[in-house]
């Protein structure tokens, strides 16, 4: 299948972006790695009559550490998680999902920002963001703002982002020493969308959880914390007890939609079953 | 709808054509494309280079996989007018410059091959795993090869294809090298 006609401009800076969106109005769409956007055009469940191009704005790029933030550009592809030094250092749950994501000729071109933006609620990154408490920065007509993850993400694939604004960076808190983190989730085969996937983000002091974050997706319409499960690990030690407890916060956090081929109550089983095994991971990091 | 003052920009008509320069497989190019042509489009109907086969469409299949700048993407998933400036490697450019030769006939030996449709994508992925891990496990195999689909279900002699040019690069480096 092919995308309908469209008008094509390369954009080599962030105003240049978005002038030439607010050109095309609602016929706009900006393309940043295009894996997950030039198959919906493929399908024609999207249909610009322009598409502007982000690939070669060099503000876009690169990964800085900035004071207590590492700033990482939205055009930065899915591989770099994977070799960025200053990834593995200072936002290692990024390192953790990539893997996880797709298939590696994706990640060689698939970027973190496009995958913010798009919010498909089965992407790994979306919900490692919310774990990490990062802050989405975002350029539009009136200037640029920063958006915490968790009012980021407001619906199926709708976000905070307004028509004609484009997500210019990932802010993450610097990773500190006192904390440990686990990813996983569970897919019928690798690359493919996950059942359910899980990272979690937890500070330690003296063995004791001093505060920690769930993010689970693949279960509702949006990345979704497990308040519940965080609520009965904080202050505590790591043990079966308490693992047990979590789980069962579980039953409040989430309620899968139901689907022909995962029922809602087998999709909390499975949310259970990764939840005990990465807290299990943590603990048995101290 | 918005304040920004109007700038000159240069904003290609749908329909047309867009002149796009590329290397491919070493040699200077130049293509006319619609925006809405794939770089898979261009590389098969424009330059006659149709080892790189149109599959799914949609990046799931891994038949269009190319190298753009030494790094193994789907050509169906990029727009040709995208790609201006850019290297392209084909499954073309590889046979010839000889670098996949040991695939080429492990793939061969082994009956890897099936009906072929998949094959220029399995190259291009066994390439660019072996240029990035020299050893990879089995698993490590299976896990790269799980964007490409072989609907002759030949992955155990591939992955027995990939393992072995693997090992056999290994020795090869290790005579070369002496510790």
């Amino acid at each position: 299948m092919k995308a309908r006609a469209f008008s094509y401009f390369r954009a080599r800076t962030v105003e240049e972006a978005l002038d030439a969106h607010a050109r095309g109005g609602d016929e706009a769409r900006f393309i940043a790695g295009g894996q997950s956007l030039v198959p919906a055009l493929a399908l024609r469940l999207q249909a610009p009559r322009i598409l502007i191009d982000i690939n070669h704005i060099d503000e876009l790029r690169g990964v800085r550490r900035d004071g207590e933030w590492l700033r990482i550009g939205a055009l930065t592809r899915h591989c770099e998680m994977l070799s960025e030094p200053l990834i593995a250092e200072f936002a290692p749950l990024l390192r953790a999902a990539a893997p996880f994501v797709a298939h590696p000729a994706i990640r060689n071109r698939g970027t973190l920002g496009g995958s913010v933006a798009l919010a498909d609620p089965s992407s790994e990154f979306p919900a490692v963001v919310l774990a990490l408490d990062a802050e989405i920065e975002i350029a539009g007509a009136a200037g640029r703002r920063r958006v915490r993850a968790g009012d980021f993400f407001l619906d199926l694939f709708e976000t905070a982002l307004a028509p004609g604004e484009l997500l210019v960076a990932v802010h993450i808190p610097l990773f500190r020493s006192n904390q440990r983190i686990a990813f996983d989730e569970l897919a019928r085969r690798r690359g493919d969308y996950a059942l359910v996937g899980c990272g979690i983000v937890g500070s330690f002091e003296n063995d004791l959880i001093q505060d920690i974050r769930i993010a689970f997706f693949s279960v509702g319409n949006v990345p979704t914390r497990a308040r519940h499960a965080e609520a009965a690990l904080v202050g505590a030690r790591m043990d079966a007890d308490r693992i047990v407890a979590a789980q069962a916060g579980l039953d409040n956090d989430l309620a899968p939609a139901d689907s022909d081929d995962v029922p809602p109550a087998m999709r909390l089983h499975l949310a259970r079953v990764l939840l005990g095994r990465l807290l299990g991971r943590i603990g048995e990091a101290a | 709808m918005s304040g920004h003052p109007t700038m000159p920009i240069d904003i290609d008509e749908p329909d047309e054509a867009v002149r796009v320069r590329l290397v491919v497989n070493g040699r200077k190019t130049v293509c006319e494309v619609a925006p809405r042509d794939t770089l898979v489009d261009c590389l098969r109907n424009q330059l006659e280079l149709t080892g790189t086969h149109a599959g799914c469409e949609m990046g799931a299949c891994g038949a269009c996989l190319v190298q753009l700048d030494g790094h193994a993407v789907h050509a169906c998933l990029m727009f040709a007018v995208q790609a201006e400036g850019a290297r392209i490697d084909t499954i073309e450019g590889l046979s010839e410059s000889g670098a996949i030769a040991d695939l080429q006939a492990e793939f061969h030996r082994r009956n890897a091959l099936q009906c072929g449709f998949c094959t220029p994508g399995m190259l291009m992925t066994a390439h660019e795993l072996l240029s990035n891990v020299a050893r990879p496990s089995r698993e490590a195999i299976r896990d790269a090869l799980s964007g490409n689909f072989c609907r002759c279900t030949g992955y155990e002699a591939i992955v027995d294809a990939i393992a072995a040019v693997a090992e056999a690069r290994a020795a090869r480096a290790a005579e070369g090298t002496p510790q």
